[in-house]
């Protein structure tokens, strides 16, 4: 009988804790959007995103280039075969903007600034730095959180528009320079398909949307880690993996609002 | 302090940035031609369109010239009808007796509309240049299409299936 009851405590203590963190997590995503508007913290929030956005630059501009190249080497081996190379520029360009370019720089965005967020602020935690910036009457949230969080939501959909910018580019440095597709039929057709509103838009829609998340759980589960060396490791493993599957999940979600139903 | 070359950095990726978004607009989206321009609507009444959909192109021997703006049913009638947009450039240049296709191109490829223009009677010609009819206000008395005119001419998409059913019955009767 107690063995039974134990259960019910226990689900009982998961389910206060998760209620707990996420209410925890509200409140910490509201300190930091309503800290923005002071001076001081615009040049706090453009010295991190020189962290969280240059630093991310070569890692997204290389991967952009390699999946444009990709995609357009295994679309061409394809589209050959029905004679339609000439589709090759609008399958690349969508494929991109839809889904390859907000989805993989996310990811990657999650595993390279994502990451070290949780790190850095966990081991602010674990050294007591957060306690001493509220012994000296400085809020944490609007001294560090908040710069971080919003440096991350402005330059992650930069970043995604400057893979999918550079992953068309690569299409075209492989589909028309080694392949010979023709130039012309290439940007045309791409031209004639894509839309602004519904693919471009949507896209950077999308990535806005991944950015709050990712910055969001990178940030929460620094500040709330547990502060320890052990704690701060699985929290920054918490991170990538929360964010991955956040992304991945949200994405489908967003594709059938934005794409699925007409 | 480093200060100032971080901030020179993170402007250098900001221009990076909206560098991008220029190529998407104008490379990529092609926002700038598409959007803008001046148009006049005209309507036509198929039987069937096949695959066509809005913003499908309107072509005049392979020249885009308009697209297609929304296609719905007759209320009454039970039949497609497909309002078209054409450019203001090509104003006063189709006669009223073209007539409109639906064509593929190539064999795996999107439909679209072919435009195939008419011709003019001489009168008519004469009508135009005398009578001043294509710059009044009504325009019922233009030989040419104007805004908001129907094109009667109308071939209807080729669909395959219909196509094989008419082969057969063709090799049943011989």
């Amino acid at each position: 009988m107690s063995q039974v009851a134990n259960y019910f405590v226990k689900l009982g203590r998961s389910a206060i804790d998760t209620i707990g963190a996420v209410g925890q997590a509200s409140l910490m995503l509201f300190g930091a959007l309503f800290a923005f508007p002071k001076w001081k913290n615009v040049r706090l929030t453009i010295a991190q995103m020189y962290v969280v956005g240059v630093q991310s630059l070569l890692i997204i501009m290389v991967s952009g280039l390699f999946i444009g190249m990709v995609m357009a080497l295994q679309g061409y081996t394809i589209l050959v075969n029905y004679g339609a190379e000439g589709s090759l520029g609008p399958m690349v360009a969508l494929s991109i903007l839809r889904e390859l370019g907000p989805v993989v720089t996310a990811l990657l965005f999650a595993g390279r600034a994502g990451s070290a967020l949780t790190a850095e602020i966990g081991l602010m935690k674990a050294t007591e730095q957060l306690s001493s910036l509220e012994m000296m009457a400085i809020d944490p949230l609007r001294r560090i959180i908040s710069p971080r969080f919003w440096a991350g939501v402005i330059s992650m959909p930069m970043l995604a528009i400057i893979f999918s910018a550079i992953g068309i580019l690569g299409g075209h440095l492989v589909g028309v320079d080694w392949l010979g597709v023709d130039s012309g039929s290439y940007w045309s057709i791409m031209q004639a398909t894509v839309d602004w509103n519904q693919d471009v838009v949507n896209g950077i829609i999308k990535s806005f949307v991944f950015a709050l998340v990712v910055v969001w759980i990178a940030l929460f589960k620094g500040y709330s880690c547990i502060p320890t060396s052990e704690g701060i490791s699985q929290a920054t493993t918490q991170t990538v993996v929360f964010s991955s599957l956040a992304i991945l999940g949200l994405d489908f979600i967003l594709t059938a609002l934005m794409f699925g139903i007409n | 302090m480093t200060s100032r070359k971080t901030e020179l950095l993170v402007g250098i990726f900001v221009a990076l940035a909206i560098a991008a978004t220029l190529i998407l607009a104008l490379q990529v989206a092609n926002k700038g031609m598409s959007g803008g321009g001046e148009t006049y609507e005209l309507t036509a009444r198929f039987d069937n369109i096949g695959g066509l959909k809005a913003r499908s192109s309107v072509k005049v021997g392979g020249v885009v010239v308009g697209r297609v703006e929304k296609i719905y049913l007759h209320e009454t009638d039970l039949i497609p009808v497909v309002v078209l947009r054409i450019s203001e450039a090509y104003k006063n240049t189709f006669p009223d007796t073209s007539s409109l296709s639906i064509l593929t191109s190539g064999l795996l490829g999107e439909q679209f509309i072919g435009l195939q223009p008419g011709f003019i009677f001489p009168e008519d010609i004469v009508r135009i240049s005398e009578d001043k009819v294509c710059e009044t206000t009504d325009k019922s008395d233009c030989p040419y299409l104007t805004d908001g005119e129907e094109i009667i001419d109308t071939k209807s998409a080729l669909v395959l299936e219909d196509l094989i059913g008419q082969f057969l019955f063709n090799q049943g009767s011989e």
